[in-house]
């Protein structure tokens, strides 16, 4: 099929490739939205992606106090790692630095999964014996007493191994500020997806890599194709109206989640128009050798 | 199916031991043998068709219809199902239950859900002495479930209790929640002497400030927390309370330093 152009956006006849992950979720929760943020930014900081970051994470939807077990405002957080121990791992270094220590602050699970990581289970021994567990309807928690009262957090929360890291797509513009507001756009959309995250700074990365690269140890480096820069010297994949190309990475809690979030962000990037934004959308992939899950754009078009 | 129901004829002659009219204890037994079973306690003897008219025969479902002070051990150990009490019931109701419902609609005498280890008792009058306590010789007393008073409770209510939530609505008697070794115990309505006596850990949770408080409680300010509106929050969803027990910041007293000291007695500052 040949690329299709939709309100004068070309789509690239091509697919994003993606993974299976494991992710969990929790629910912070604190005395006011501005803290309950806080918490849930500082702990999905330098969690862009596997590579460096041992997991990927950010805020999947922000939460009215009429929907947090405690009646305050609170964040749900998604965290996707490789494999179980490493998420186990991120997520109580993340959860004891980050939110036990964050003014005010409760963790709840946020997720019932095939499996239950640990979570006050473990951070209870910052108690150090004055740890109290509680069993309220059929939920576990810890209280850890704490210098502005007590820290409540659920003993446990679920593991999810459905779970889809990867997906992506590329917004071509003819300079970066119209791509960095077709990428705002999408991010924008994909924040009211439930059950997906965007994980790199502000839901956007400007070095999207290929696999490897040719000094010894890269597990990642520059995708020359897509660098505007390189396109008269290596075999661009750009034509002469793209001077700037922004990668959305989507990781989401089921493969639907993902293709939700892809159809959210392709459609706002679509609805900006080429005047204001991109002029072309294309995706990452690798053949289709690697990734469990495919995404054709096609399939994805509003 | 329809419920396996026993219509009390008359007011008992003697002491009854219902502990074996439940599904566990009667799976096995031919329905027409239902009668014969012997419940009576003294020398009378009473068999269940002496005392009961029997309908129905789903034996998850059981329903005692019409009450007695004399029905002792109704519903011991039951596992899953629902048993109905329309009436009031004696000593020991739901004592060492794992699983299911019971509901008695009426009073219960002392030791109702004693030794409870799971499942669900609600009481909507009011409930004798030693709620969900152990008997004597037993370590501990309510070890898991929920037990909901509509009414008041006696004394040592949750005595020993290691385990579960305990819910008396109209108050209760004296040493409520004395020995617990765990668990959580609300009263609404206030309380009499010295809730918490000997407690080693656990919760009590009241609705107003305790009357007395052994002199080995201390107190321990009323920072916000976190714990308390959760409870509350669960108080109301489970339709146990209709309105939030301790609010977002109560008082709390800690206890009984006489001994462990790790208990806490908490109520709306």
């Amino acid at each position: 099929m040949p690329n299709v152009s939709v309100n004068g956006i070309v789509i690239d006849d091509t697919f994003a490739e993606a993974f299976g992950m494991r992710a969990t979720a929790i629910i912070i929760t604190a005395p006011n939205r501005k803290w309950a943020r806080q918490a849930a930014i500082t702990m999905t900081g330098f969690a862009t992606s596997v590579i460096g970051c041992g997991c990927e994470a950010a805020i999947d939807v922000e939460l009215p106090p009429s929907a947090t077990p405690d009646g305050r405002p609170g964040c749900r957080v998604l965290i996707f790692a490789t494999g179980t121990d490493e998420l186990q791992k991120q997520l109580l270094n993340r959860v004891g630095q980050c939110v036990l220590t964050s003014p005010g602050s409760a963790c709840f699970a946020g997720l019932e999964g095939s499996a239950a990581l640990k979570l006050g289970s473990a951070l209870r021994y910052f108690g150090d014996g004055w740890q109290i567990s509680k069993k309220i309807g059929g939920r576990h928690f810890w209280r850890v007493p704490v210098m502005d009262g007590e820290f409540l957090c659920e003993a446990t929360t679920g593991l999810t191994k459905a779970a889809v890291g990867g997906g992506n797509f590329f917004v071509m513009a003819e300079s970066s500020a119209k791509a960095l507001l077709a990428a705002e756009a999408a991010v924008a959309a994909i924040g009211l997806a439930p059950g997906a995250i965007v994980p790199f700074p502000g839901g956007i990365a400007r070095s999207g890599s290929k696999i490897g690269g040719k000094y010894k140890g890269m597990i990642a480096s520059a995708n020359e194709a897509y660098a505007p820069t390189l396109r008269g010297v290596v075999r661009s994949e750009l034509g002469a109206d793209i001077n700037a190309v922004l990668e959305i990475v989507i990781d989401g809690e089921t493969n639907d989640a993902v293709a939700a979030a892809m159809k959210a962000g392709i459609k706002a990037v679509i609805e900006l128009g080429p005047q204001r934004g991109a002029v072309r959308i294309s995706a990452g992939n690798y053949g289709g050798k690697l990734g469990k899950f495919i995404y054709s754009l096609k399939d994805m078009l509003p | 199916m329809k419920a396996l129901t026993f219509t009390l004829v008359a007011e008992p002659p003697e002491r009854l031991d219902l502990s074996l009219l439940t599904a566990e204890r009667l799976a096995g037994i031919e329905r027409r043998d239902f009668e014969k079973i012997q419940i009576g306690m003294s020398k009378h003897g009473s068999k269940v068709g002496d005392i009961f008219r029997i309908a129905g025969n789903d034996l998850l479902d059981i329903v005692f219809e019409g009450g007695s002070a004399r029905l002792d051990r109704v519903a011991e150990g039951m596992r899953g199902g629902s048993v109905r009490v329309v009436g009031n019931a004696g000593a020991q109701a739901g004592r060492a239950m794992r699983g299911g419902t019971l509901t008695i609609e009426g009073n219960a005498g002392p030791h109702a859900g004693s030794g409870m280890r799971g499942g669900r008792l609600e009481i909507t009058g009011n409930a004798g002495d030693h709620l969900g306590g152990p008997l004597a010789g037993e370590l501990a007393g309510m070890n898991g479930g929920v037990l909901i008073v509509r009414g008041k409770a006696g004394a040592f209510a949750a005595d020993r209790m290691r385990r579960g939530l305990i819910a008396v609505l109209k108050g209760s008697g004296d040493n409520a929640g004395s020995r617990m070794i765990a668990g959580t115990l609300v009263v609404a309505g206030g309380t009499g002497e010295m809730p918490g006596y000997l407690m080693r850990r656990g919760s009590i949770l009241l609705d107003r400030a305790p009357k007395s408080l052994s002199p080995s409680f201390v107190e321990c300010g009323a920072p916000e927390s976190v714990f308390a509106a959760v409870v509350d929050r669960h108080l109301i969803a489970d339709g146990i309370l209709k309105r939030p027990l301790l609010g977002n910041a109560p008082q709390k007293y800690g206890g009984d330093n006489a001994v462990l000291g790790m208990g806490e007695v908490l109520f709306p500052h």
